[in-house]
């Protein structure tokens, strides 16, 4: 939807983003918040040291209830991989590559793999984190080829 | 005194014809199956004391108690996990008759699972995701594009197709089977109707370079139902009994219903081994001692992944054996008789128990005759049963 506005046109607008916005559960506030603000974070025992995903308040590996957000380094491999063609998923222009990311620190994250022709998805491909727009003004964590 | 947990039966099996289009109520549905049953083994259902049916079920039990005219209903419950939810009615049936709970446990499954929504489709909303359902993980994927069970299934299979250098066409074998077996079962969607490999290779692609069109169940309207009782009491009853030998789940650490990616080896399936480990263990018994198999097909690698973690072959050679005859009536194992979910219809998972019933009963219109039906393997991943002639 437009406003109507009187003054001279501005420098014509990236598409809109059509990507549905993430589901946010209680538990899962704190990821898409950082998410929001482009930051890749992995939730980590304050006790034990270890990750875990999703995020919930219990570790289950030593039972704390201590748990810190931290920063991820935001490479991981593809471990598995599709592309959805029929029906087409809401909320893209052409079919995503969809992957299960095995993230460096040892969980797991399904996102997209951007940049990368389909028949150039190798398994085990090495990728980085970037961030795409949602609906709603969100950010979602996506991957591309490792760069660096 | 107590009975031993190799006690009940299955005493009666109910179905609704499987279509696209039922024109009734689910409502409606499930109280002609429910009924289907009780008149199957012979059981007034006025006398049905526990219920039990899938948590995602739409139909109220009480709603369908009062169909019913059950006079004095001693237990309900549902179970999570979408199609999980299967063989694990069955082992809770057991579970209830053997502790002494319930003398004629109902277990009913009834849906317009094409003509009033569709699991295939994307979801036009996402309350079935959250919790209580035992779907985990599923909400993360939508924002990516994964939201179907197609595409969750998908990449669940993709990392084992990869480890083993299977590729789609690979999968042809299970889904020609399948539909081989459907085309002789008057009672499925696709009777008459069996396919080559060529028509699956021609069929439009779902999740490419997954699964196409007929790697993937149906989407289905009707109801199946069982009436589950003690051994004792099936005995006197009108249908020759179906000891539940067995019957167990296994959901081990990290593992989810179908958004299935959180747990260390991607190439098996750890609850269908639990499962394997489980019912084994319960029974004395092992792959061997099976003369057929109902393994829930909701996608066709998900048949294989079965295949292995029940033992019917080693890691990685489920492919071979399928091409091999392995699953056909003469095979070493023949699996999903009555055409699977793909060929049959798709009524979560349980009309493929019902078939197992009537393997052992020896019923089936695809009938195993190269052996005497003595054990059946029925699985819904999560959960699993050994369905036994007495």
């Amino acid at each position: 939807m437009t406003t109507p506005n009187d003054s001279a046109p501005a420098a014509p607008a990236a598409p809109k983003p059509i990507r549905l916005a993430p589901i946010v559960t209680p538990d899962a506030k704190d990821f898409w918040e950082a998410a929001d603000r482009e930051e890749f974070i992995g939730e980590k025992c304050s006790d034990c040291g270890k990750f875990r995903f999703p995020p919930r308040p219990m570790c289950p590996y030593c039972h704390s209830l201590k748990r810190e957000y931290v920063k991820l380094s935001g490479y991981g491999t593809v471990h598995s991989w599709t592309v959805p063609r029929h029906p087409p998923p809401f909320g893209f222009r052409e079919a995503p590559i969809v992957a299960v990311i095995q993230l460096q620190e040892g969980t797991r994250f399904v996102s997209n793999v951007v940049g990368v022709k389909i028949e150039d998805v190798k398994q085990d491909m090495e990728v980085e984190v970037l961030f795409e727009a949602t609906m709603g003004n969100h950010k979602v964590p996506v991957f591309k080829p490792r760069t660096k | 005194m107590a009975r031993t947990f190799k006690e009940a039966a299955i005493a009666g099996i109910g179905a609704t014809e499987f279509s696209k289009e039922s024109g009734r109520t689910e409502l409606q549905l499930a109280a002609e199956c429910s009924l289907a049953a009780c008149q199957d083994a012979g059981v007034d259902p006025r006398d049905i004391d526990g219920m039990l049916t899938f948590t995602i079920d739409n139909s109220d039990e009480i709603t369908l108690a009062r169909c019913l005219g059950v006079k004095d209903l001693a237990y309900t419950a549902r179970i999570p996990g979408g199609g999980a939810a299967a063989a694990a009615t069955i082992f809770q049936a057991m579970a209830l008759v053997n502790a002494g709970v319930c003398k004629n446990v109902l277990i009913w499954r009834a849906m317009n699972e094409r003509s009033q929504y569709r699991f295939g489709q994307n979801p036009s909303n996402t309350q079935g995701y959250s919790g209580g359902h035992g779907t985990g993980t599923l909400l993360w994927n939508i924002p990516f594009g994964a939201m179907t069970p197609a595409s969750w299934g998908a990449l669940q299979a993709q990392r084992y197709m990869w480890n083993y250098g299977l590729t789609n066409a690979d999968l042809a074998h299970v889904c020609v089977q399948q539909r081989k077996y459907a085309a002789t079962n008057p009672n499925a969607w696709f009777y008459q109707k069996p396919i080559t490999v060529e028509d699956h290779q021609n069929s439009k692609w779902i999740m490419e370079p997954v699964l196409r069109l007929l790697d993937c169940c149906q989407e289905s309207d009707g109801g199946v139902a069982f009436l589950v009782t003690s051994l004792e009491r099936a005995r006197d009853l009108k249908q020759p009994p179906v000891q539940i030998l067995g019957a167990c789940q296994s959901i081990p650490f990290n593992v989810e219903v179908i958004a299935n990616f959180h747990h260390d080896d991607m190439t098996v399936m750890p609850e269908a081994k639990g499962v394997a480990k489980r019912l084994y263990e319960m029974t004395g018994l092992g792959p061997q001692d099976m003369q057929a198999a109902m393994l829930y097909d909701a996608f066709s690698p998900h048949v294989l992944l079965q295949l292995e973690a029940f033992g019917f072959c080693k890691p990685g050679e489920a492919a071979g054996f399928v091409k091999a005859g392995g699953m056909a009536i003469d095979g070493a194992t023949p699996t999903n008789t009555h055409g699977g979910l793909a060929g049959e219809a798709y009524i979560h998972g349980m009309n493929s128990m019902a078939e197992g019933v009537r393997q052992v009963r020896g019923t089936s219109v695809n009938q195993v005759t190269k052996k005497t039906v003595n054990n059946v393997l029925v699985s819904s991943g999560m959960a699993g049963a050994i369905l036994s002639k007495v």
